[in-house]
């Protein structure tokens, strides 16, 4: 078994101290006057010694030095290295990593960082291996992180073990960090890396069947289609979850764009703001839309095309929000969020809502608007 | 005083026993069968001839054939690897109200094995008095006109209420207009399910993340003239008390819609609040839980169903009637929704409730309420101070039978999270505590119903227990997860193959094929 | 008077009780309820019985009442029609009020692994007898079972009609229609009126592509054997519909299993298996089909499979899960789960295990011989029609006395004052049959038993 591991160092220092992320080489010096330390190594460490009982088992693929050749060392672990040392890394390094990485035929990639370290890995591995992130960044919005690193390393032991067979599609999301420190949020959606799907192994003898989150989705996208009205212009958000709907009407789906369709036919693909109010100006239109990220957002992370205007002209009850139920549960009682940007829209969410979960089930569920 | 006492040096039995198969030897015999009369067998002859040949078995079923004592020992066997509630400090299976079983009411039960349900009505007032009784019983504990027996458990109860809530809507017309029914997400998942295998579409309320109660305005965003009705537990899983409970009655009523009240978690009610007070249209009560009736295994259980008079007429037939003079069962019932069992329900069950009723009469089932919800609060406060425990929502407020803690703070700390504590609190003599119904709204939870059964030094051993596993937790976090070590059996090696088709064996034969390419 | 301590709670020992406030600060259990408002309280006292506080005196309560009842051991029985009177061996009972097995809940595999390993034995056992490699935990009964069977099919195929034979139990009937009624539209097929059979004639003319499943019953409820069971399967496959059979398993002994006469899908009841009548209260039903993964995900119940824990050697249980691909057909509902019947499945295997194949071999071909006896002994009586049907019989078969000019509620009204309960009445659920009761024989009857029943209907009849 060979397990490929890397670890920004660097990732989180910025949280800390109050900056948004250490994207870009000023603002981690910025971070290290302000007093930050690396705390991702230590996080690192918890997640790797979960894999301990495997360690003879297991070939450690690593970078060198705090990358991660030094938790590894710490723990006993041997790993063969690839890469030089060095004392500044950056997210090219992240990248170079993950691509010697998949050319080597790892079975699962461990990394720990942020958004932007999940971004860079997502950049050169795709789909095309399966990882599990360790959260020690300052943003983690992207769903490819456990909850916390210990989890992370539970999650590959298993899977390692053949315990964990079931992957599924969990989102990559970077918000613009400089954006982001002027107090703007443009949240993007990166695309869909591969996990191991870690459920409940030991099975609760009165819960009867789990649910499973691709057939909720069909299941979702067979009342949407069966609900859907002649000459309504239908705006399907981007995500996983609005996929099923796209197939069932047989349609391309732009899975990171909004794609829209009327009478079961597509009228637009991957459209951008200005596109959607030219095509829905003065005709009746709805927004189907789901909850995008760990962090439980509805509009303003990963499908800005979606404004406060394009929102403002289709009318709020108009909006058809779709999740399964695992991803509401997994938002611990937190509302759902809306930031479009303008406050006006926003507010017209402060309120309960339908969330369509399955064919014939639907929660009630609070709503903010930021 | 009872002496504290955790149990240490506890094992349960551990038989290593052999899959029945495994028992069997070619020309044993476990219980010989009465033989027809020589005179029988020369009249009728090879009957078996008489068959045609595509319905004559051809070769014997593969049964195992092992003598009376080896059967015999190895369910002793499989009993002593299992532990009842009668057995153990089992205030661990919250929501489900594991109470005493009394073992008088076992023999009463005995009395009524040989009655035939199609009997003539005059050979069974005896029993059939007894459902009548019952029901009167029920009728005054939750002010309710009319009661069914009929359904073999909570859910089968919760299900023949949707059924009813189908016809009256049905009857009024509007039925296609009114395919929504509400509930809560701490409500029993039957109240869910059930709707939904009646045809409803189903709308699940969340709860305030403050008062773990779900909003009035919710409440207000799902109700409209599409609503059939509302399926809600009061006090909800969590054992909080829904204040606004008739608010949201009225808001059900406004529009035109019915109100079922699960009662599953009735025990710490009885005597203190009744569903009419509420103003619901109906309630049940699984008497398997809350009237003292045993749960062998999961059922043979009874669900009662009660509900108010305009609704009687939709009751499942038969009903039990009296007529001053005699107790008879009454079929002619034309808008009735027909039938959800065989005859006329679990009788046994039916018969040793009323018993549990009669030896407590009124004041003693409000003792058993008070009991139940002093014992709660007391439970409370000992698990509450084991640190890496929490309870979430309504901070301050009191919770009646039951509460739902959780492992959230202990689980980040050490790893060791509820599943393993649920197992390993079997190494102690406690039966494996009840998480959570799915969705785990609350991460990380368990949740305990010390109903009136368990003594003080029941809870205190309980806390205890609980807090030396915490401690272990954190000294020793393989030793709770590698749990249980001194149960009947270890633990699963690989789980998932019980999701793979490939791995999984329902039977022996099927694990024979797969497992051992016989 | 002194306040009265309950056997049942151990804490309403005042002292205690006392104690137990003070570690909680508080007076009185009242300043908890506080927690409902006071308008939503109950404030009269329950208007109940006095109680029997002695279990002396509620025993001989309970006992007072029912002692007006009759029943099957006290007087002769020939009722079945869904519940029979069977041999329950004394093994049964002490293994089901074992306190271990009586008072167990939902507890895990671990600290209940007998109660999982006898619930994998009973499905194991009852799988062999049916010949299908997957048998459901047990559900509340027939009629249930059924229902389940039917959604099964439905959500399966996407379609949503069945085809039930018209000699369908009418109770059973009257379960399933309730269970389908939101979805599944039911088409009742005609029988053959001189032999009981399905006529294939009309379940030609009614099945079609929006058939999702055939169901029918074997051994009917009217006691005969459907034998043409290969034919029905194959026109059900032809418009590829699942062909579901409802049985009796006390027939297996001796009758071809369903799934060797192309049923897909078995179900059936089990109370036959060691489970006394109880009033009624002694049904549980069962589901069992080929080990598929489409049918496997449909399966309302609970399904328990075996493993391996880490000692080796060990067998562990869990539940059998859903973790994959639903062929289900979504617009279909899913059904519930709950309490349900599973120490009658328990006692079920208890039974299987002791009778081995040669006792269910006996014990079918044993029935068999009492019931030829006691349609011979029958048919002698002037009056009497017996068979009505020319088919064959398992244990039960209709006896018509139309030719007598009594109801049948009056000859079982008479057949009382000789300690007999006559057949059931099927003059109601099957008038088109003529003036009929359904008698049940089983291997409780002796010779004599048979006799005497056919000597107490000469002088009712005389």
């Amino acid at each position: 078994m060979k397990l490929g591991f890397i670890v920004n160092p660097i990732a989180g220092m910025g949280g800390k101290v109050g900056l948004k992320g250490t994207d870009g080489k000023e603002v981690l010096e910025k971070a290290r006057q302000l007093g930050a330390y690396p705390e991702a190594p230590e996080k690192a460490k918890k997640a790797l010694k979960i894999l301990i009982s495997l360690i003879d088992q297991i070939e450690i693929i690593t970078c060198p030095g705090s990358m991660g050749e030094d938790e590894a060392t710490q723990l006993g672990f041997k790993s063969i290295i690839i890469g030089d040392r060095k004392t500044n890394v950056g997210p090219e390094d992240t990248e170079e990593a993950a691509s010697k990485m998949l050319e080597m035929g790892v079975d699962l990639l461990l990394f720990a960082g942020g958004d932007g370290t999940a971004r860079n890995i997502y950049n050169v591995i795709g789909d095309k291996l399966p990882a599990i992130g360790i959260p020690a960044g300052v943003k983690i919005h992207s769903a490819v992180y456990a909850n916390h690193p210990r989890s992370a390393g539970e999650v590959a032991l298993k899977y390692l073990k053949g315990e964990l067979k079931t992957i599924r599609e969990a989102e990559v999301m970077d918000i613009d960090e400089e954006a982001y420190r002027e107090g703007q949020v443009t949240a993007k959606l990166y695309g869909y890396m591969k996990v191991p799907y870690e459920r409940q192994l030991v099975q609760s003898l009165k819960a009867g069947r789990p649910e499973q989150e691709e057939s909720a989705r069909k299941s979702i996208a067979d009342r949407i289609v069966s609900e859907m009205e002649p000459d309504i212009f239908y705006i399907i958000g981007s995500g996983t979850s609005t996929r099923p709907i796209m197939e069932k009407l047989g349609l391309p789906n732009t899975l990171l764009g909004i794609d829209i369709v009327k009478n079961k036919k597509l009228v637009a693909s991957d459209v951008g703001e200005k596109d959607i109010l030219k095509i829905i100006n003065g005709k009746k239109a709805k927004i189907i839309v789901t909850v995008i990220g760990g962090q439980g957002y509805i509009f303003g992370r990963g499908n800005q095309q979606l404004s406060g205007n394009v929102i403002k002209m289709v009318g709020k009850d108009n909006i058809r929000i779709i999740a399964t139920k695992n991803k509401i549960i997994s938002l611990g009682g937190q509302p759902i969020l809306v930031d479009t940007g303008d406050d006006e829209v926003n507010k017209m969410f402060n309120r309960y809502m339908r969330i369509l979960t399955s064919y014939n089930e639907e929660i009630i569920y609070k709503v903010k608007g930021l | 005083m009872a002496k504290l006492k955790i149990r240490e040096n506890y094992h349960q039995a551990r038989w290593d026993e052999p899959i029945i198969y495994e028992l069997s030897t070619p020309g044993e015999r476990g219980i010989l069968v009465p033989q027809p009369e020589k005179e029988i067998k020369d009249e009728s002859g090879d009957i078996l001839s008489s068959l045609p040949e595509n319905m004559r078995r051809k070769d014997k079923p593969n049964l195992p054939e092992i003598s009376q004592k080896h059967v015999l020992a190895h369910y002793l066997h499989l009993s002593q690897e299992t532990l009842g509630s009668n057995l153990n400090n089992d205030i661990s299976q919250g929501t489900c109200t594991m109470k005493y079983n009394p073992r008088i009411n076992e023999k009463l039960a005995t009395l009524i094995q040989h009655v035939h349900p199609s009997q003539d009505e005059n050979t069974m007032q005896g029993i059939l008095s007894i459902y009548y009784r019952f029901e009167n019983f029920l009728k005054e504990i939750s002010g309710m006109d009319r009661f069914t027996l009929q359904p073999g458990g909570g859910s089968h109860a919760v299900y023949t209420a949707a059924s009813i809530i189908r016809a009256y809507h049905e009857s009024k017309g509007e039925l296609e207009q009114r395919n929504e029914v509400i509930t809560t997400i701490f409500s029993h998942p039957c109240d869910a399910a059930t709707p939904a295998t009646a045809g409803f579409k189903v709308i699940t309320l969340f709860p305030n993340e403050e008062t773990g109660i779900p909003d009035i305005e919710a409440l207000e965003e799902a109700v409209s003239e599409r609503t059939a009705a509302v399926f809600i537990t009061n006090p909800e899983d969590t054992g909080i008390y829904n204040k606004d409970i008739d608010e949201f009655v009225r808001i059900v009523h406004e529009a035109g819609a019915l109100c079922f009240y699960d009662q599953a978690n009735a025990n710490g009610m009885l005597g203190i609040a009744r569903a009419r007070e509420a103003g619901f249209d109906m309630c049940h009560f699984n008497v398997h839980k809350t009237f003292g009736t045993p749960h062998g295994c999961s059922g043979p259980g009874t669900g009662a169903l009660g509900v108010r008079d305009y609704l009687a007429r939709f009751l499942p037939i038969p009903t039990v009637e009296f007529n001053g003079e005699k107790y008879y069962l009454d079929y002619d019932r034309p808008e009735s929704i027909g039938k959800v069992r065989g005859f006329f329900g679990v009788a046994p069950v039916v018969l040793k409730a009323y018993s549990w009723v009669m030896m407590l009469g009124a004041e003693g089932l409000k003792e058993v309420a008070e009991i139940s919800v002093l014992n709660n609060n007391y439970l409370q406060k000992k698990i509450e101070d084991i640190p890496g425990v929490d309870v979430w929502y309504a901070r301050g407020r009191h919770r009646l039978e039951q509460v739902r803690y959780n492992w959230i703070e202990l689980e980040k700390e050490t790893g060791v999270g509820t599943d393993d504590i649920m197992r390993r609190i079997g190494d102690y003599g406690i039966q494996h505590y009840w998480t959570s119904h799915h969705p785990w709204v609350v991460p990380e939870p368990f949740t305990l119903e010390p109903c009136e059964t368990y003594s003080k030094a029941d809870l205190d051993e309980y806390a205890a227990v609980l807090e030396r596993i915490a401690e272990e937790a954190r000294k020793d976090p393989e030793l709770v997860k590698a749990s249980p070590h001194k149960c009947a059996s270890n633990v699963i090696v690989k789980p998932e193959e019980l999701n793979d088709p490939d791995k999984w064996a329902v039977t022996w034969r099927a694990y024979l094929k797969k497992h051992r390419k016989e | 008077m002194d306040k009265i301590i309950y056997p049942y709670i151990p804490n309403s020992a005042p002292e205690v009780k006392k104690q137990m406030l003070e570690e909680l600060g508080l007076k009185d259990v009242e300043e908890i309820y506080a927690e409902i408002p006071e308008h939503l309280r109950f404030k009269d006292e329950m208007d109940l019985p006095e109680p029997l506080l002695s279990e002396y005196e509620l025993k001989r309560h309970v006992e007072e009442i029912l002692a007006q009842d009759k029943d099957c051991k006290e007087y002769l029985n020939f009722l079945g029609g869904g519940t029979w009177q069977h041999y329950v061996p004394e093994v049964c009972d002490t293994i089901n009020s074992r306190d271990e097995f009586l008072t167990a809940y939902v507890g895990a595999a671990y600290a209940d692994h007998g109660k999982y390993q006898a619930m994998f034995e009973f499905t194991s056992m009852l799988g062999e007898l049916l010949d299908f490699d997957v048998v459901s935990t047990p559900t509340y009964d027939w009629g249930m079972a059924a229902g389940y069977a039917i959604r099964m099919a439905a959500r399966m195929t996407g379609k949503n009609e069945v085809l039930i034979p018209k000699t369908i139990s009418p109770d059973r009937y009257l379960c399933i229609k309730n269970l389908c009624k939101p979805t599944i539209r039911i088409k009742l097929i005609q029988y053959d009126r001189k032999t009981g059979l399905l006529d294939l004639e009309d379940l030609k003319a009614k099945i079609s592509d929006k058939t999702a499943a055939v169901y029918f019953e074997n051994p009917s409820y009217l006691g005969f054997i459907e034998t043409q069971g290969e034919e029905i399967s194959r026109i059900t496959h032809e418009k590829d519909a699942i062909s579901i059979v409802g049985v009796d398993p006390s027939s297996l002994g001796v009758l071809e299993p369903p799934s060797h006469y192309g049923a897909d899908i078995a179900c059936g009841e089990l109370q036959p298996l060691g489970i006394h009548i109880n009033a009624g209260g002694g049904l549980a039903g069962f589901i069992a089909s080929r080990d598929e993964e489409k049918y496997v995900a449909e399966y309302p119940t609970q399904l328990w499979g075996i493993t391996e824990t880490t000692r080796e050697g060990e067998y562990g249980f869990g539940d059998v899960s859903f973790e994959r691909t639903s062929y289900a057909s979504r617009e279909n509902a899913k059904d519930f789960l709950g309490t349900q019947t599973a120490l009658w499945g328990i006692t079920a295997g208890v039974y299987l295990a002791l009778m081995g194949p040669k006792g269910m071999q006996e014990l079918g071909e044993g029935i068999m011989q009492r019931v030829d006896y006691a349609q011979k002994v029958l048919s002698k009586i002037p009056g009497v029609k017996v068979p009505l049907l020319s088919s064959i019989n398992f244990k039960e078969f209709i006896v018509n006395f139309d030719a007598t000019g009594k109801k049948i509620s009056e000859i079982n009204r008479d057949l009382l004052d000789y300690g007999i309960f006559g057949g059931k009445d099927l003059s109601k659920e099957f008038p088109e049959l003529g003036n009929n009761a359904l008698y049940c024989i089983t291997e409780i009857h002796t010779k004599s038993d048979i006799d005497r029943l056919a000597d107490a209907l000469k002088k009712v009849l005389a």
